[in-house]
């Protein structure tokens, strides 16, 4: 039986759903499936992992893991690699596995394919594929190495069910040496927001020129929470300095694929369109008909923003108590 | 203070894209060729650095087809770069084996304090030359980083992550460090810089006289553009009934909610 290696990320005490989301995968994919987890509050998940379809679990408990050290975690996702030796590595396109999996794959001189959007493993043949030039095309991602393959997933691409496949876990407890680390992360400052980050919601309210002015993001924030959205922005507004970049949605933003994505006032310029083409559903409100948006879009309502928003969020109170 | 900064060359952001026949590509006809906008921060951060520690050198390296990548070398000069290195190869590499060259050539250049790049490349969005980079050439690395500040033998950044936070890393020198957007605001380059860059003598370097094995160890083919989306549904009526009409639509026909 092939065997996987599945890096599992937590947050506020809870397994990921992009990392469930692996674990299911590799399940499913008929794969002997071990686990990479970390961190203080890993030891207490180790079940919900097994549940999920981990059949062995490695498993770093040191709190000096509760923080991403690129020297930390390659150092140690090479101890279980060579441990484990499987032949595919699975992770989530978070800000760690992005970071870490390129890395990892030019130590072990094997193949990566990052952000990728579709996977099918069967047997020893994998088969990834990913959107390239931020969605405007995809191609399929072959691997030349028959020693592993690393694919790195977007989250939100693979279905996450009510498992049961394993109760009690084969935890492997593990420590590494952690002197000589060469970073040092001083600091973690928080932002502002406790939503999730728009790469990973699974609905995204996002606005552009069409609010007027910044103060009207308060509307977009408005309906957001009434959703349990997190809300993204248009180049335009980003480049104003209404918002932050790490709001702007686009080629030179951040590639997203919820499964709602409501635009407001977005025009729909072709490096927006490439960043949110792969929302299941789109709703587009602009007061331009012809706006390049609505191709996109599968419902359009044409007209003001700032009539329109206030009202669909009493709708959607209403319809969500 | 010597200072890399390697530069992709991409389609433009607002480049229709086209498929070959084949699917083995884009078809690069009529396509707008720029420097990646992630690496056009690290060309910026690069001139600030050298403006700030007099004597400083800034160098732009970059890797394709020389005729068109000596263009967005061009725009580097015109930028405020000092040098610039092109590897010509027609050859579509992957990530490794395009960091695996980098690598060679900045260790051939001799000592370097800073290697600048962009966090990913707006093409194929793989975000990992920086971190191979890294690798590598043996030294550190941190990677989506908007804020800088070079001190003794070190540097102390600042790296996005999700929900945007921040964690403020110190790093020694020399590393690699890849710019997000949010690092500074590149500058238009000046008519004399543009005018200085196109005298400037860019040094050629063949890929193939390096004499490295670049296996291929991931291919992409098949390319396909995305499904047509059927045509959009307009709702009617006021924007009452619009709202009352698009809360129901996701709930019952589209149910996403």
């Amino acid at each position: 039986m092939s065997k996987a290696l599945v890096f599992v990320e937590v947050h506020k005490n809870a397994i990921k759903r992009s990392s469930l989301e692996l674990l299911q995968f590799a399940k499913k994919s008929n794969l002997s499936v071990s686990a990479f987890m970390y961190g203080s509050s890993a030891p207490g998940l180790t079940e919900k992992a097994a549940q999920n379809g981990a059949d062995e679990i490695h498993l770093f408990n040191s709190s000096t893991f509760d923080k991403y050290n690129s020297d930390l975690f390659q150092k140690a996702f090479l101890k279980v690699y060579e441990q484990t030796t499987p032949q595919f590595v699975l992770a989530s396109a978070s800000s760690i596995g992005n970071d870490l999996f390129p890395k990892v794959a030019a130590q072990l001189g094997v193949g990566v394919a990052t952000d990728c959007t579709n996977l099918e493993i069967d047997g020893g043949t994998i088969k990834a594929r990913k959107p390239l030039y931020s969605g405007k095309c995809t191609a399929e991602v072959t691997f030349a190495s028959e020693k592993s393959s690393i694919v790195v997933m977007r989250a939100n691409q693979l279905p996450v069910e009510e498992v049961s496949y394993n109760s009690s876990p084969k935890v492997i407890t593990h420590s590494i040496d952690e002197s000589g680390l060469r970073t040092l992360i001083k600091d973690i400052v928080k932002g502002t927001s406790e939503k999730l980050d728009l790469t990973e919601a699974n609905i995204i309210v996002s606005g552009g020129r069409g609010l007027k002015e910044a103060g009207n993001f308060k509307l977009l924030q408005d309906l957001a929470d009434v959703l349990g959205a997190s809300v993204g922005a248009s180049r335009a507004v980003v480049d104003a300095g209404w918002v932050p970049h790490n709001m702007q949605v686009g080629q030179t933003g951040k590639t997203v694929a919820p499964s709602l994505y409501i635009a407001v006032g977005v025009s729909g310029a072709i490096q927006h369109l490439a960043g949110m083409t792969g929302s299941k559903v789109i709703v587009a409100i602009n007061t331009d008909p012809n706006a390049p948006i609505f191709q996109k879009a599968t419902y359009g309502i044409v007209g003001d923003a700032l009539e329109i928003v206030p009202k669909l969020t009493e709708e959607f109170k209403k319809a969500m108590s | 203070m010597k200072i890399f900064v390697c530069l992709k060359q991409v389609p433009d952001t607002e480049a229709k894209i086209k498929i070959k026949p084949d699917k083995s590509g884009i078809d690069p006809t009529g396509v707008k060729w720029v420097v990646n906008p992630y690496d056009e921060h690290a060309i910026e951060e690069a001139v600030k650095l050298r403006e700030k520690n007099p004597g400083a050198q800034v160098w732009a390296l970059s890797l394709g087809p020389k005729q068109r990548v000596v263009e967005s070398l061009r725009t580097a000069l015109a930028m405020g770069a000092d040098e610039a290195i092109v590897i010509n190869t027609d050859q579509d590499l992957d990530s490794q084996s395009t960091a695996k060259a980098l690598a060679h050539v900045l260790r051939n250049e001799g000592a370097f304090d800073l290697i600048l790049t962009g966090k990913l490349g707006i093409d194929d969005n793989q975000s990992s030359v920086t971190q191979m980079l890294s690798q590598f050439l043996e030294c550190p690395h941190v990677n989506v980083v908007s804020k800088i500040q070079i001190e003794e033998g070190k540097a102390l950044v600042e790296r996005d992550i999700e929900g945007g936070s921040k964690e403020l890393i110190e790093i020694p020198l020399p590393c690699v460090l890849g710019a997000n957007k949010g690092l500074n605001m590149p500058r238009y380059a000046s008519l004399p810089g543009i005018m200085k860059a196109k005298k400037k003598v860019i040094k050629e370097i063949e890929l193939s006289s390096l004499g490295l094995t670049l296996n291929k160890l991931t291919t992409f083919s098949n390319f396909e553009l995305p499904a047509e989306k059927p045509p959009v549904k307009f709702l009617t009526g006021d924007s009452s009934a619009q709202s009352i009409q698009l809360v129901q639509l996701l709930r019952d026909e589209a149910k996403v909610l």
